[in-house]
């Protein structure tokens, strides 16, 4: 039972994780795309097209991948070239990623999807328990562990990732610096686009291997609370990740227990648990303010235009 | 070290024609200059003359709109701050270009080669600052350190490129006497070693002091170019204003009367991370005296500023009291409704809303104190335009604000019209209690001086008047008593005839005696 709850927490998580994790390196070069939910819904799409047109789960995770990046570089067009309003364009982002996937996934409705099969390591995963939990998961699953841990070496032990942060601190110093400001955050911009574009992929071939309209269902949105929630830190962006996965798959068991109790608790509430959990959790980190400052991208949505 | 010249007659450095357009505004016009191998070379002016935009395109921060610049003689095009670091250019800004999220080390990995190791930097950091004197801890944040010491992490950092010119933007701005001595050390140091120096500055005694060669700049152009030790400051300062600048006259011998402020047992912890908590401050100004206090920037003088004028009320009621009534926990109308009178630092969004015109600015400062004489209709508060319009104009003319068509935005005004403007909203009132931070910052000499005489002709008529400034100059012109702020701490207020320079640098390094200064230490 316990393990069962586990896998199911995992496969809640991972999409979570992954967007956080791409919106924390767009945030860290100072750009704040509100448009997670968009380019998740539209990495949904691609991939879940591309794997019924193909036969192949991992062709339709590349779709996804390309969609939900691509889909960012008009994020970047609009905000970086155009310096266009970032948090109005990441919310139009949304509304039209919504609207366009359902387009192109509408012949697709009702289909059965290709699930994508787990990969099983041999001999790690006969340990009992944690093998079964960690090593007969599916490719998503490691690359998420596996971006924790570069993506952390990148940023804290990798020049360009200093470069990165440094943009995000200051972008007139890094500019003044001789650093491109712009091309890094169009990198950095759709390196988040791919991200939230696998988290769909992971959404529509593995975690329901079917397309439903707006399938993403908030996720997008929760994985932007998650990384102000890890204070923009890696390590704690997959501990917040399964904290909030927990939380949700914890509430539909918790609900199927109070009803055979006959407590009837809304679930709407119960929705909201993680939300209410991110306010907490900032308040209480919000006490230490110095390395709060020192972990926010101080130039974070500030458009940048250099004067030449 | 060694470097590589050319000839000696072959400047290091010469500048033709070099002009920058900003739409049909030429921030620099037809520039040219020539820096020698080994010769600490001045670049004159007031602010808006253009030192700024002509360095940030030698550098290839900005891209020059016409003429040409020669490096030993070859013609170069600058087009990115890593050519000039190429070239062989290392630049000190004014605005510190620090990241304060970063450590020392990081910040200056960040204009390396990456492939240099975070390790091997910090080494080299340790090693160079000690040989140049300039004490650095390689793994501290950047957020934790002082203005000297960020200004330290700048030299450090252009030092590391080997740099045969090195560009520094109003290096001592942000220095005491003796962190500037140190740093002019440091300067002879590299002189000596054959770099060049481009020193660019507006304080005309140290040009003089330690500048081989000066160029002078003026809206945009040379207006002459001249041996620094040969001038003489008057005569610096009109090639930099083109007039002579009016000087400001005060006479010691005014009575002092009631006391106006006192302030005692004032602490107030620091509000963010990187602010300066005040600690235990006492301080009394009595009608008829113009207490200056020195300070180097970001040693409290904001956070004092705050909690004088009531922008953030104090713990304490009776830890400040204005004309003898406890006002620590009065906000800033209340303390205005006592007959004070307050000018914040920031002239845009701080002082002024620089979208808005002058009459409504005028209004947002003192609808409040000057309700009866700006608002009618009781509880409807409806705005007399008449009679804004007319305070508007009646502050213009007796401040002598320059500024295009009847009320236009404070925005459109430069620093020192507006500054003159935000000065004169408050001395329109005649307050009886002054607090003014950073009177004259960024403004031009002839608006400073203008400014500078108000102040002490309010006095004069009899009100307190508290002047915070980073300017020795402007302190020892307006001063009758003058104190010091360092680290969140106000030294005892000396008469301003009993202290040197010298000695308020030993304050402004936070050095206090517990001894009285001796009888013959004169100032001006």
């Amino acid at each position: 039972m316990f393990e069962a709850i586990l896998l199911t927490v995992i496969t809640a998580s991972t999409p979570l994780v992954l967007a956080a994790l791409g919106e924390l390196v767009t945030e860290r070069s100072g750009v704040l795309n509100l448009g997670v939910e968009g380019m998740m819904i539209m990495g949904a799409a691609c991939a879940f097209v591309a794997a019924q047109l193909t036969g192949s789960p991992y062709i339709g995770i590349l779709a996804g991948i390309l969609g939900g990046g691509i889909f960012s570089l008009l994020f970047g067009f609009l905000t970086l070239t155009l310096v266009a309003n970032q948090v109005a364009t990441g919310l139009a982002l949304t509304i039209l990623g919504l609207g366009l996937s359902g387009q192109i996934g509408e012949a697709f409705v009702g289909q059965p999807g290709i699930k994508l099969q787990p990969i099983v390591f041999p001999l790690l995963s006969d340990i009992p328990f944690f093998g079964r939990v960690l090593f007969r998961q599916d490719l998503i699953f490691y690359v998420s562990i596996a971006l924790v841990v570069g993506i952390n070496w990148f940023l804290f032990r990798s020049r360009t990732g200093l470069k990165l942060r440094a943009i995000g601190d200051s972008h007139a110093s890094a500019h003044a610096l001789g650093i491109n400001v712009i091309r890094t955050r169009y990198l950095a911009v759709m390196f988040g686009g791919a991200c939230a574009g696998l988290a769909g992929a992971q959404l529509s071939l593995v975690y329901t291997p079917q397309w439903v309209e707006n399938m993403s269902a908030g996720r997008g949105w929760i994985a932007l609370a998650l990384v102000v929630f890890a204070s923009w830190r890696p390590w704690r962006i997959l501990a917040g990740g399964y904290l909030f996965g927990a939380v949700g798959i914890g509430q539909l068991h918790a609900q199927i227990v109070a009803q055979n109790l006959g407590i009837v608790i809304p679930s709407q509430f119960l929705s909201a648990l993680p939300y209410a959990a991110t306010i907490v959790v900032l308040i209480i980190i919000s006490h230490n303010r110095r390395t709060t400052l020192i972990n926010t991208p101080a130039s974070l949505g500030k458009p940048f235009v250099p004067d030449r | 070290m060694t470097l590589s010249e050319g000839p000696a007659t072959v400047p290091l450095l010469s500048v033709r024609g070099l002009t920058k357009l900003f739409g049909s505004f030429a921030a620099c016009n037809a520039i040219d200059l020539d820096i020698a191998p080994g010769e600490i070379h001045a670049l004159l002016g007031e602010n808006g003359a253009g030192k700024s935009t002509l360095v940030k395109m030698l550098f290839g921060v900005l891209q020059p709109s016409a003429g040409q610049i020669l490096w030993q003689d070859a013609p170069v095009t600058i087009a990115s701050p890593g050519e000039a670091r190429r070239l062989g250019v290392g630049m000190v800004f004014q605005h510190f270009s620090l990241f304060e999220a970063l450590t020392v080390a990081e910040n200056i990995a960040l204009s390396l080669d990456p492939k240099i190791s975070l390790a091997r930097i910090s080494e080299e950091a340790a090693s160079l600052s000690k040989a140049y004197g300039l004490p650095l801890d390689p793994q501290a944040h950047v957020a934790d350190l002082s203005v000297g010491e960020r200004q330290r992490i700048e030299i450090v950092r252009a030092l590391l490129q080997n740099p045969k010119l090195i560009i520094l933007d109003e290096p001592t701005s942000v220095l005491t006497p003796q962190e500037a001595d140190r740093l002019f050390e440091t300067l002879f140091k590299l002189k000596a070693e054959g770099r060049s120096v481009l020193y660019i500055s507006h304080r005309l005694e140290e040009v003089r002091r330690i500048c081989d060669r000066a160029t002078v700049l003026r809206h945009g152009k040379v207006t002459g170019a001249c041996d620094p030790s040969q001038e003489t400051p008057a005569s610096l300062a009109r090639m930099m204003v083109g007039s002579d600048v009016a000087e400001v006259h005060r006479d010691n011998t005014a009575a002092l009367g009631d006391i106006r402020i006192e302030v005692s047992n004032l602490s107030v912890p620091a509000r963010t991370p990187f602010a300066v908590s005040l600690k235990n401050i006492a301080m009394k100004v009595r009608a008829g005296e113009v207490l200056a206090i020195a300070g180097v920037a970001g040693n409290g003088q904001g956070e004092l500023f705050d909690a004088l004028s009531g922008e953030y009320p104090v713990a304490e009621d009776e830890a400040i009291r204005i004309r003898g009534k406890a006002v620590g926990r009065t906000g800033i109308n209340g303390r205005r409704l006592l007959g004070a009178g307050f000018v914040p630092e920031d002239r845009h969004g701080h002082a002024a809303v620089s979208a808005m015109a002058l009459s409504d600015n005028l209004l947002l400062a003192r609808s409040q104190s000057d309700k009866k004489a700006f608002l009618s209709g009781g509880a409807f508060s409806v705005i007399r335009f008449d009679a804004i319009r007319s305070a508007t104009r009646r502050i213009c003319e007796a401040m002598d604000v320059r500024k295009s068509g009847e009320d236009p935005q404070a925005g459109s005004l430069s620093g020192g019209n507006l500054q003159k403007f935000i000065v004169g909203r408050e001395l329109d009132r005649q307050p009886s209690v002054l607090v003014v931070n950073q009177p004259t910052w960024g403004v031009d000499a002839g608006a400073a001086s203008r400014i500078r005489q108000a102040l002490i002709d309010l006095a004069r008529s009899g009100s307190a008047v508290v002047v915070i400034s980073q300017d020795l100059d402007e302190i020892f012109e307006v001063a009758t008593n003058i104190a010091v702020i360092s680290e969140g701490r106000l030294s005892e207020a000396y008469p301003a005839g009993m202290l040197t320079l010298e000695r308020i640098g030993l304050l402004m390094g936070g050095i206090h005696e517990s001894h009285s200064i001796p009888e013959t230490a004169h100032a001006h």
